[in-house]
Parts: C-alpha cells; structure tokens; sequence
C-alpha cells in the first residue's frame, strides 16, 4: 500500500489582475510617550490566484497592516495616510456601512487563535450560517444547509451531526478550518491569512495550507500570507514583502527572493534558519535585537544591525527601488548582501 | 551575542514601553491617576476623608462635645452662630461639623481594622488552600461557606447584642463575617497561579511551599486583593453605619456616622441637617471608594493598563480609524 | 567522564491521569517510555500534541510521579530519595521553559530570578557577595551584560528573557537540561542566538540536553539523537540523520514530509495521513498509530508491534510491523 500523496504544483508566475491595491499606509499608535510609526509607508498588490506573504519578525508590522486592512484596529491605532483600493472601492475612505457590506464577501480574513476567535456559546452551525444570514439573508434552514456544504468543502467529517456542537469540542486544526470556512463563505476576493497555522501541529499545518491551496484556485481569491516562517512562505507562497521595524525592505517573487537576496536583513533571516547548517556549527545569527519603535533612528531602520551600514545609511533612509525587474529593495548597496 | 540591553516594546499596543525599574514605577501611577480625571478627584477625595480623620479631632479640641443649649438645632448655611456652627448645630448645640469631624475619625477607626483584619486571615488561609489544593481546599471552602451564608448584618446583631457593643467587637463581628469575600479571591488566584510556569519553575529547584506562596503568590494576589478590600471597605462602613443606626454599634457619647444619621432621625422634619450632612458624608466616601477600586482594577492589570496612558476621549473600538488626510 | 556511559536511563514509564467526565477511564499520557541518555549529548524529542512529551519532561523533572516504570540517574533512582537527598538531587536536572513570558516572574529582578535556586539551596554560594558575582558570572556567560541584574523582564525583549531562564537553569549546576520548546516563542534571528548560546554551554560545560520540539529543522541541527513521540510511546528512535533521511516508522516519514523545507532540494511529495490523532484516554488497539497509517493491516489491530532495528544503522530502531526499510525515505509514488 502507498501513502495518500499531496502533489504540490510547482509555483507559478503569474500576471493575473491585482484585486486589491495598497498604497503608501501608514498607522501610528498613540502611547503614553507620544506617537509610534508602527506601519511606515507600506505599499503592495495582492493578485486573484496567487500568494502574497508578508514575512517578518513580530513587532515588524505586519499584523497591524492586516488589522488596519480589515478595519479591526485597537482604538489607540490611527491609519494616518496611504489607501487601500479593493474592487474599485477606498477601504480607509468608506463609512462604516459600506465596510460591513464588503466584510467577508470582498474581504476576508482568518486570525492565528480559532479558539479565541470563535464564540464559544454559540454552535459552530450557528456562526457558520451567520455570513449567509446575514449578507444574504438566507432563511435559518437555508443557512443551515448552506454551513453544511461548507464543512464538507473544507473537509470536516461528519458535518451534518457536528452542526450541533460547539468550537471547544473541536481540535485545532479542525476548528482553523471552521475559520477558514467562515472565512470564504460569501466568497470573497481576498483572504487574509494572519499566522494561520503557527499553533497548530505540523501535519495538520500541512493540511491546512493545503486546503488554502485548493480554495485559492476554487474561488480564484488573492490570498495575503502573514507570517514568519521561511519555509512555509517558501512552499506556499509566490511573492514576498519583508518587513522590518513597519516597512516593507524587499519585494519580489519568492524563489528569487530567497535564492538571490537583495536586502542584507533577508539575507539574514535567511542564514539563521538552520538548513544545511551542521550540527555542532554555529548559525550565522544576526546581531542586537530589533529597534525600539519609539526611536527609530534617521537613515535606514536595519543600520544597527547591518554588516553593510556604511555612513550614507546613517543619514538618507533607502527607498523602495526597483532592483531588478518584478523585484524591489530598500538598500543602498544591494549587489553586496550576497557577500554577507 | 547580544551587545548590551536594547529596551524594546512587548507588542507595539502595549503603550507603557521600557518601564525603567522601580525609581519611576510611583510617577507611574501618579500619571495613570491624572489620566482618569473621576477617578483622580476620587482619590483626593478619599486622601481628604483620610486626613480629616487622622489629624481632624486634633484641630477640632472639645467642639464636639462642649454642649451649648442655647444654639440647639441651628440651621446650616449661615455665619450667623459661628464659623464653627456653619453645618448648623444639633440638639444639644454642638457644632455639626466638628461632630462630623469626629465622627469621621470613629468610623474609619472602625472600618479600616475590620478590612485589615479580614483582608490579612482570609488571604493568608486562601492562598494556603489554593495552593494545597485536595482537601484542605475543600475545607476551607466550606468554612467560607458556612460563614457566608448567614445573613451577616443578623449575625452581628446578634453577637453585639449577647456581648456588649463596643468598638472592639463591632470590628471582630465585621471582620470575620468579610473573610470569606478575601478567602475565595485569594484561592482562585493561587489555585490558577499554580499551573503558571514559574511556579513549576520553583519547584524544580525544590522551594518549599511557603516559599513559593511568599515569592511568587503574594505578590500577584495583591492587587486583586486591594481592590476587593477598597470596595469592602465602603461595605464595612456602610454596615458599621447600619448598626450604628440599629443602636447596637457605636454607643454615645462616641459618635460615628451611622450614629449622626440615627439620632437625627426624628428630627427630619425640623432639623434636616442632622441626618442630611452625615449621610452625605457615607455617601461620599463609598462612591469615592468604588471609583478608585475601579481604576486600581484597571491600572494594576497590565493587560488593560494602556486605557490609562492615553486620554479618555476615542476609546470606542468603533470610531472611524482615518484622520482626514 | 567515561563517554559511553550513560547519564540517565528511563525504563518502561508510564502516567496516567485522571480526566473529568471519562469516569472509569484514564488518559494514558506515558504508555512504556524508555530511552537513554549519555554525558554531553543532545537527544532531541520530537512529537505533535498531545504524544506526552510535556508529560515526560515533567516526570524526568519530579514534578509528576509516575505509576510505573524506573529512572536510572546516575545510577540512582530519584523516586526513591526523600527530603535533603532529594533536594541535592534537584540540582542535577533542570529545565528552561517554553514560553519566556510566563516563565519569569514580572515581579523579580532578572537577579533574583537567577539566585533563587540558591534560596532552597543554601549551602552552594554562602555570602551575599558569592551570591552577587555568581549571578554576574551567570549573565556573563549566557550574553547579557552585568547591568542586566536590576532590571525586570518586562524591560527585555523575548531572547533575552530566554536567555535568563537559561542562567536561572545553569544557576544550580546540573547535568541534565531539558529545553521545552526553547525557541518556539522566539523570533528567528533571536533562535539562532539562542541556539547558538546553548551549543557553547554545552561545549563548554559538557551539559546534557534533552531538546524538545516541534520544529524538526531545529532538532536536526542540534540533536545527536532523536526519538519521535506518538500517543505516548517512543515509536522511533535513532541517531538525527538516520532518523530524519531514512526514517523507518511510517509516522515519521509523514511528519518528516509534513514539515515545509526552505531548501528546495530536500522537498518531497508530501504524505497526507487520514483522520485526527486518536484520543489519549481511548488509544487504538495494538499499534496505536494504525489509525492513520496506510501501511496498517489485520496484525496492526491485534498484536503491539516490536521494536524491529534498522540492520544498515545501529542504534536505530522504530516500533513497527512493517518498517518502511527497504524503502528508505523515498517513497513509492502512486
């Protein structure tokens, strides 16, 4: 007997029709010490049937970005500038009315915790038919039948007879699929995947990223991948946004990105992974710790810790260039990072 | 290696970043204070009660007492009899307000040793059963239990009635009818806190039991307790006020509160201010008593804490998010 | 040091507990856990949920007693000694904890948090003085500066925090460390910080590691051995390459496919096991990963499976009636 095998596609290039369009955000908290920049200028386009991640270590931003995005921002947070183009629409202009009507039918997204972001006193049938009840305004049996189809989509045994049961009496991987199909119920254009799968056990974390795959392709979604995991924005993945301290440092499609690294904080990230490093050797960490956002310093946000900072990086902060066709890094010396 | 201490944020929401030790952990809290205006004014309200009955009947001498029948029931509200006699006067002449002043003093002397008492035997006994768990948890749950389920006003009632009231018993009664309120707060923490990592941690390099409920319980146990006992304080006062009025707490010639309040009582019609003035000064101090539990409840959560650090104004988790570009 | 000796030698370890509303039954946590431990060595334990690898270093650790089964440390049993024996015992294994944030008391001085082992064991550093420069020693040594012992946790990021419970761990001398999941919590370029500094203790101390997690690209690295953990029994077991490249339990081979790979060179078709994991209080008869597995056939469900051993690889063995030997980590394609 043979194993059931996943055959993974081969990640493709794709030109397909960016559907939602970043542009330029910036969100500032407000502390007891004055503002914090934590997302700075942070541009990037998300395309139907493709995988966009946005790697970065925590505090770098990239929660927040998804949080402003979908209009959950904690009170203290203010998105100060940039836009957010979804089907033609501003998100950050639009009243409150108009978000509601594009939650889950435009814009989606699955949060890291399902036990945490599931109503624990409500069935898992009664908060899988609540997208239907209400954007479409499905009668409660309707519904019903409608929350069927969807555990059955996202492959979860038995639904009719788990309608009943409620989130804690599912384990973790099942209840992220609960999320997930929460998530794509009404179909929406773009799915935000917010660390889906950092709790979770590595098999099952395999099958869920294989089921974004599938329903990816099947409602043809743009899928933006937080995380910060290499390997997994590796396999899954097709472009890439590092962050670092709330911008956004290098983009470009994956396997370029990570074969052929234009920023030294990639290149980095990419030697302290313990690959094909042998045991008993050390790992080529990098230095100090990340910076303090209250005091970002003038100049480039990696100086500190960067083995190429040379005198200009103290004083002109590097824009966003293109460095080579499709690919873009916020570096003053990007041909050099493959000597770190 | 890492160079050196980088202070940098936990998350970026959590506003208080890089507390720098304990030389500004008081400026800490005076700042979170100020940030919550009601409670600010709360608090220095409280301070004022505090300082009235510390150093009040000092400054007061014998006005409280000193009977003067020639100024008996004089209305509030003029300088017609006196600066002394501005509260008005009570029956038997004597200045309201150094009455109040006095009285001030009784009941706190009074309330705080009943909540300090209580506060003290019930922490230390549930600490002991939340951490022991089995069946010395189940015990002392009981005893609170049993404790609790008297109707407690009755029961002082009672024991001052069988044993004579005096202040010391008015605290003894108030004290162990309120233990079981500290008893279960403090066992829920300690039992929760015993599956916390450090706690294992200690065991593992063999700490005793009593070490681990010094070093590790206690000091998180205790802001949760001082909050409960702020807000039981206003509760004790409240009682003590009761059984005052109910003429089995403070006997005269002492004076509290609750005792103004019930010797005013037949006065109502004709002399509202007997009863008006120290009723509003119970008032007062339990709401202000309240409002600070409140804040403590906020300020010593760090989880909850950034709704002090910023102005009160757009709290609400559903105000537009954009400023106007 | 004699180096074939072994430091630590777990026999046939079982613990159940009891779970609330399962009545008769009990969750059967550790079910004949056995495995060996040398001086200086890494052994690294790999395994997802729920296979009882907290439960084990909880027990290893005497913060649990198990019902059955022996622990050899040393030559000694720990089970058997009582109050001041078994208090210097403690000295010899100790832990780091997994998350950095819950295993710090915010209310303590990184200084106290290190010199409080010392607390229970007042004979090893008598003075305030002593006391005062081992714990300077001790921040030395894991990377953080002198200046660090007034300091709060709250005023350290995640890899610092890590790193004092590191110098809280080495505070006693043991050796025995057990990591769990030391570096889960931590960001990437904190880990191989992290990482590194425990390479350099162990090299410079000759302090034994049992390294639990669940990233297996981790355990690859820092492992000499590794056994794999599932539902309570150690269903493989063998030196890290032999192990990860050639597995020969069928779960190991679908967990090592499970895991993405940043190399693309070393990515393979990925198995998909069926089903959940079982529930621990109701494990499968026979062998409990037949469930799952496709290689499963009448015997699995009958008869637990022996320990069959690699013939190409010593010390490499896996729990299974049809070890997947002759086919090596390639599998046959559909």
């Amino acid at each position: 007997m043979t194993a059931a095998v996943d055959h993974k596609p081969t990640v493709r290039q794709t030109d397909a029709k960016p559907v939602l369009d970043v542009d330029g955000m910036s969100v500032e908290i407000r502390t007891i010490n004055g503002t914090v920049r934590a997302v700075n200028d942070v541009s990037f386009t998300a395309r139907r049937g493709e995988t966009l991640a946005l790697l970065g270590e925590s505090g770098c931003g990239k929660s927040m970005t998804a949080t402003a995005l979908v209009g959950l921002l904690e009170p203290v947070a203010d998105v100060v500038e940039g836009s957010a183009t979804l089907g033609g629409v501003d998100l950050f202009q639009v009243g409150r009315a108009k978000r509601r009507e594009m939650a889950g039918t435009e814009l989606a997204i699955v949060f890291q915790d399902a036990l945490t972001a599931l109503n624990p006193l409500y069935t898992v049938g009664t908060q899988l038919a609540e997208p239907f009840r209400i954007h479409h305004n499905l009668s409660a049996k309707e519904a019903k039948r409608k929350a069927v189809d969807l555990m059955t989509r996202v492959g979860i045994p038995q639904p009719e007879s788990r309608l009943n049961s409620y989130p804690h009496q599912f384990s973790g991987g099942m209840r992220q699929r609960l999320l997930i199909a929460m998530a794509v119920a009404l179909n929406p254009s773009v799915l935000i995947a917010d660390e889906p799968t950092t709790a979770l056990d590595v098999t099952v974390q395999a099958q869920i990223m294989a089921l974004l795959r599938d329903l990816r392709s099947e409602y043809d979604m743009a899928v933006v991948l937080i995380t910060h995991d290499l390997a997994l924005v590796a396999e899954e993945a097709d472009r890439v946004a590092v962050m670092y301290a709330g911008n956004i440092i290098e983009t470009g499609p994956v396997s370029e990105v990570f074969a052929n690294p234009k920023h030294p904080y990639t290149k980095g990230l990419l030697n302290s992974v313990p690959v094909n490093a042998r045991r008993g050797d050390d790992l080529k960490s990098i230095g100090g710790s990340p910076p303090d956002l209250q005091a970002i310093p003038e100049g480039c946000v990696y100086q500190a810790r960067c083995p190429l900072a040379r005198e200009v990086c103290t004083t002109t902060r590097p824009p966003l260039d293109t460095v080579q066709t499709g690919r873009k890094a916020a570096c003053h010396f990007p041909e050099e990072v493959s000597n770190v | 290696m890492s160079s050196g201490i980088d202070l940098v944020p936990v998350k970026p929401t959590t506003a208080i970043v890089g507390e720098p030790g304990k030389k500004r952990a008081a400026s800490k809290w005076f700042q979170m204070l100020l940030n919550d205006r009601v409670a600010a004014v709360a608090a220095a309200i409280l301070g004022f009660v505090f300082l009235t009955a510390i150093f009040g009947p000092m400054l007061v001498g014998d006005l409280a007492t000193k009977i003067d029948l020639d100024n008996s029931n004089q209305a509030p509200f003029t300088l017609a009899h006196g600066w002394a006699n501005f509260l008005g006067t009570d029956p038997l002449g004597r200045s309201m307000l150094a009455r109040l002043i006095v009285a001030c003093q009784t009941t706190l002397s009074v309330a705080i040793p009943a909540v300090v008492i209580s506060a003290i035997v019930g922490s230390a006994i549930g600490m002991w059963a939340g951490f022991y768990r089995g069946w010395r948890e189940t015990v002392a749950m009981r005893v609170a239990d049993v404790i609790m389920s008297f109707p407690s006003l009755l029961l002082a009632v009672v024991v001052l009635y069988v044993f004579s009231p005096s202040a010391a018993n008015i605290v003894l009664v108030l004290a162990i009818t309120r233990i079981p309120v500290y008893l279960r707060t403090a066992r829920a923490e300690s039992a929760e806190l015993q599956s916390r990592l450090f706690v294992d941690a200690a065991r593992t390099f063999g700490a005793s039991a009593s070490s681990i409920i010094f070093r590790h319980v206690l000091p998180i146990v205790l802001p949760t307790l001082l909050t409960v006992a702020t807000l039981d304080f206003c509760y004790v006062m409240l009682a003590e006020s009761s059984l005052s009025f109910l003429g089995i707490g403070i006997q005269p010639p002492d004076v509290s509160w609750g005792l103004m309040v019930s010797q005013g009582r037949t006065y109502l019609h004709t002399a509202w201010w007997l009863s008006f003035f120290p009723g509003l000064a119970i008032v007062i101090t339990t709401v202000s008593a309240t409002i600070l539990a409140a804040w403590a409840r906020i300020a010593t959560d760090p989880a909850q804490r950034w709704r002090l650090t910023v102005p009160q104004k757009r709290l609400s988790r559903f105000a537009k998010t954009t400023k106007r570009i | 040091m004699s180096e074939s000796e072994n430091l630590l030698e777990v026999r046939d370890l079982r613990k159940t507990f009891r779970v609330a509303g399962a009545g008769k039954k009990r969750l059967c946590a550790l079910d004949g856990i056995t495995l060996d431990l040398k001086r200086g060595e890494t052994l690294g334990l790999v395994g997802e949920s729920g296979c009882g690898k907290s439960t084990l270093a909880r027990t290893l650790l005497m913060l649990e007693r198990p019902d059955e089964g022996t622990v050899s440390f040393d030559g000694i049993d720990p089970y058997s000694l009582r109050g001041k024996e078994l208090l210097n015992f403690r000295r010899r294994v100790q832990m780091v904890f997994q998350d950095p944030y819950a295993s710090l008391n915010s209310r303590m001085t990184a200084a106290d948090i290190i010199a409080e082992p010392w607390r229970s064991h007042k004979n090893m550093y008598k003075t305030r003085k002593d006391r005062e420069m081992r714990v300077r020693g001790l921040l030395d040594l894991v990377g953080l500066g002198a200046k660090a012992a007034d300091k709060y946790p709250q005023e350290f990021s995640g890899g610092q925090r890590q790193r004092i419970g590191i110098a809280r761990a080495l505070a006693l001398d043991p050796d025995v460390i057990i990591c769990d999941e030391p570096v889960s919590a931590l960001d990437l370029s904190v880990q191989a910080q992290v990482l590194n500094l425990l390479n350099e203790l162990q090299q410079e101390l000759g302090i034994a590691y049992i390294f639990i997690s669940h990233d297996l690209s981790v355990v690859r690295h820092v492992a000499d051995r590794v056994s794999v953990m599932y539902l309570g029994r150690i269903i493989e077991n063998g030196p890290t390459e032999a192990v990860f490249d050639r597995p020969n339990h069928p779960y190991t081979a679908a967990l090592m496919s499970a895991a993405p790979k940043l190399d693309s060179a070393q990515r393979k078709d990925r198995i998909l096991l069926k089903g959940e994991v079982p529930s621990p209080i109701d494990p499968p008869s026979g062998c409990r990963f037949r469930t799952r597995c496709w290689k499963a056939t009448e015997i699995c469900a009958t008869t637990a499976p022996p320990s069959a051993a690699d013939p190409k690889i010593a010390g490499h063995a896996a729990e299974c009636h049809h070890p997947l030997l002759a086919e090596g980590s390639m599998l046959a394609t559909a």
